[in-house]
């Protein structure tokens, strides 16, 4: 592997004219729920898995078939579904201030698994991690409930700030021993409840499929350092970061991620930016608002700001973005604990050190502002930001916007609020007289990555 | 003579605001909210109008604030009360760095730059604890009017706590206190320092500097005045105009406007979206 910096488009290099990533990306969420609704009449083992620190290329290579409950939980937002769910958590008993993707999973439960996307099959393992703490509580509720055998992988996070495990170094090779331990218990298990052998060859196709899979997600992301940005990381990198971990070391997920490459491509060396006008490039700090998200990016651009990054598209990607996590598939199951060790570390950070990374990515994006977006039902996410918000301001004289609301729970956005906010920030960054005017112009940074 | 205006349609109250082309105020009005805001910002305007002695035509160019700004129709443009209650604070005190605003249902904390410019603000969030309305109810509570409640709580001896998480909870606790026969300044001061202390709260987030100048209805709280100065460890600016704060702004916007920007004039017009 090699590394390289993506400093320009390839002028007409790419037609790609007829991929839609937005329809393309809907219609692969769609194809997946069919695939999750037919699971049962196939024969095939289910697998509960969450976004972060989930061991999906074992699981790939047993066959099962992904459920995520927490995109089952942000689909029943974006459907507008999600009120429904979350009141028979509560009625339930479940206090307002629990997360909402969890009282949506219980509602879900509650209504015998009926999604408004089809009928979720009942998962033959599930596997959680510390990489959130709720992730553990979530799954003994199945466990519980619906007898669900629950795997927790136990995955060293950062220490201390400005301490980081870089591979090679004794700590590494220590947490990698450590991971890899618990992938062959994993292993054992899935040999047991799937009846059959664990294949390391499969195992090593599934890799070099996420290899170049994360290939093209980083490229992706770095075309976002153009100006005009080509798409927002809140809204189309959604979608983006959907397919990511829905197809992630499935063949489609690799056309997939080709393709949008392509695209952008084209679409940056055509100067077509997102907005018509982009006047603020923004960086959106903290996770999406998933019931209302539509109408927060309209509320952005129509000042024409676009949010050109979002530490949401690193965060929900387990930090699976870094150039240097790449499988080597010559040794498969050492290779997935190593990389696993240092991705499960970037995802961790991401949240606990947000201002070492967001100080870089301010730079990479050449953002005018960050908007910081706390969630009702989440401390985890939101707890740091007030002091990342003031370290930011000070340290770098970076405008920033707090607004806050929750994942899927509608009665936590207030729209005459929140519009006023973003309004009152917006001009702000007017009354300094706003941004330059912007040629099309080529930031360039470490983060892209060619093989 | 040509004239601009400023109508802040708030939660609870809408003020209008005329200045002349020297920025002079030459009238004002506040009216209660009715149902109709579209309505209640048309009579303002009118009351404004009259309490200048001019007519209609000679206001050549209005700005809406506010929550309702949106629904002041006969507006020009609109710009959210944070920039002008950050603007209408300069006005009335150059030193501005700090703008402290108490309104209705919003508290909000505005940290001005040296240029006039905002620099950064928070404000509370989806709970009415800490503004106006946490004095509303103790009014109701107590039967008394807003206008009595600063005075009657800076009488008392021995305040109790009074829970600043929410505004509902804190008319039972009232009550509560009340029964057990705790004197209403005693009740009163709790309120108040209830206030107080999730409003200074709010504006430690965006760095308080001097000089803070308090704006919004309850500045004409005298009890939360001198509670805040003692907060803060400073003295406070408090204008007899400071409820007609945002108002102000938004007709020095109007201003901008309609006879363009003057030297000497430190914060730059703000735009409105596309």
């Amino acid at each position: 592997m090699t590394t390289a910096i993506i400093e320009a488009a390839p002028a007409g290099a790419v037609a790609a004219t007829t991929f839609d990533p937005r329809v393309e990306g809907q219609r692969l969420i769609k194809d997946w729920y069919a695939g999750l609704v037919d699971a049962p009449r196939r024969g095939q083992h289910v697998a509960n898995v969450f976004v972060m620190g989930n061991a999906v290329e074992i699981l790939r290579s047993f066959d099962f078939q992904l459920v995520f409950p927490e995109i089952n939980s942000l689909q029943s937002g974006v459907r507008k579904a999600s009120a429904e769910y979350i009141r028979l958590s509560e009625d339930y008993g479940m206090s307002p201030d629990v997360c909402s993707y969890v009282k949506a999973d219980v509602g879900l439960m509650l209504k015998e698994n009926e999604h408004p996307a089809g009928r979720i099959p009942k998962a033959h393992l599930a596997i959680a991690s510390n990489m959130c703490s709720t992730f553990i509580k979530w799954a003994e509720i199945w466990e519980r409930w619906l007898k669900v055998p629950t795997f927790v992988l136990d995955l060293p996070g950062q220490r201390a700030s400005n301490w980081h495990v870089r591979p090679g170094d004794a700590q590494h090779a220590a947490d990698s021993r450590w991971v890899e331990a618990q992938f062959r218990d994993l292993i054992e298990k899935c040999e047991k409840i799937t009846g059959k052998r664990f294949d390391m060859d499969r195992l090593a196709e599934v890799e070099d499929r996420v290899n170049r899979m994360v290939f093209h997600w980083n490229n992706v992301m770095a075309l976002n350092r153009m100006c005009p940005a080509p798409y927002n990381a809140m809204l189309d990198g959604l979608t983006y970061i959907g397919i990511m971990n829905v197809y992630r070391g499935a063949p489609e997920g690799v056309e997939f991620m080709r393709k949008l490459e392509e695209q952008l491509k084209s679409q940056v060396a055509r100067g077509e930016g997102r907005v018509a006008e982009e006047r603020f490039r923004l960086l959106f700090s903290g996770t999406p608002c998933y019931v209302s998200m539509r109408r927060l990016v309209e509320l952005f651009e129509t000042w024409g700001g676009v949010f050109a990054y979002s530490d949401y598209l690193t965060f929900a990607a387990g930090g699976m973005d870094a150039g240097e996590l790449v499988y080597d598939t010559s040794r498969p199951l050492e290779s997935l604990a190593e990389v696993t060790a240092l991705a499960a570390q970037r995802g961790l950070s991401n949240q606990f050190f947000a201002h070492e990374r967001l100080e870089k990515q301010i730079r990479d994006y050449a953002v005018d502002g960050i908007v910081f977006h706390g969630i009702k039902s989440c401390r985890f996410v939101s707890s740091g930001m007030a002091d990342t918000r003031d370290y930011l301001n000070k340290r770098l004289a970076v405008p920033s916007l707090y607004i806050e609301s929750d994942l899927i729970d509608p009665r936590y956005w207030s729209d005459a609020q929140i519009k006023n906010r973003v309004d009152a920030f917006f001009e702000a960054l007017n009354q300094r007289g706003g941004p330059a005017p912007r040629a099309a112009k080529t930031i360039t940074s470490d983060a892209g990555r060619a093989s | 003579m040509k004239y601009v205006a400023g109508v802040d349609v708030g939660s609870t109250q809408t003020k209008a605001v005329i200045i002349d082309s020297n920025k002079t105020i030459v009238g004002r009005a506040l009216l209660d909210m009715e149902t109709s805001m579209v309505t209640v910002a048309q009579d303002a305007f009118r009351a404004a109008l009259k309490n200048a002695d001019i007519t209609e035509d000679q206001v050549v160019h209005i700005a809406g604030t506010g929550y309702g700004r949106y629904k002041v129709t006969f507006g020009h443009e609109q710009v959210t009360e944070i920039t002008c209650h950050a603007r209408g604070a300069i006005a009335l005190f150059p030193g501005t760095r700090t703008v402290i605003d108490i309104g209705g249902q919003d508290t909000k904390a505005i940290r001005v730059k040296p240029d006039g410019q905002v620099g950064d603000f928070t404000m509370n969030d989806k709970c009415a604890a800490g503004t106006g309305r946490f004095l509303g109810a103790a009014s109701y509570a107590l039967e008394m009017s807003l206008a009595d409640l600063g005075p009657l709580a800076l009488k008392s001896q021995n305040p109790v706590r009074i829970t600043t998480t929410c505004t509902v909870f804190a008319e039972s606790e009232i009550i509560s206190h009340l029964a057990k026969g705790i004197l209403p300044e005693d009740v009163l001061m709790g309120v108040h320092q209830a206030i107080t202390s999730r409003c200074v709260s709010l504006a430690r987030r965006v760095g308080l500097e001097s000089e803070v100048t308090f704006t919004g209805g309850v500045s004409r709280n005298v009890a939360v005045v001198m509670l805040l100065e003692q907060a803060v460890g400073m003295p406070i600016n408090v204008s007899p105009d400071a409820h007609f704060c945002g108002a102000l702004g938004a007709a020095l916007f109007a201003h901008d406007r309609a006879f363009g920007i003057q030297s000497g004039d430190r914060a730059q017009p703000a735009l409105a979206a596309a």
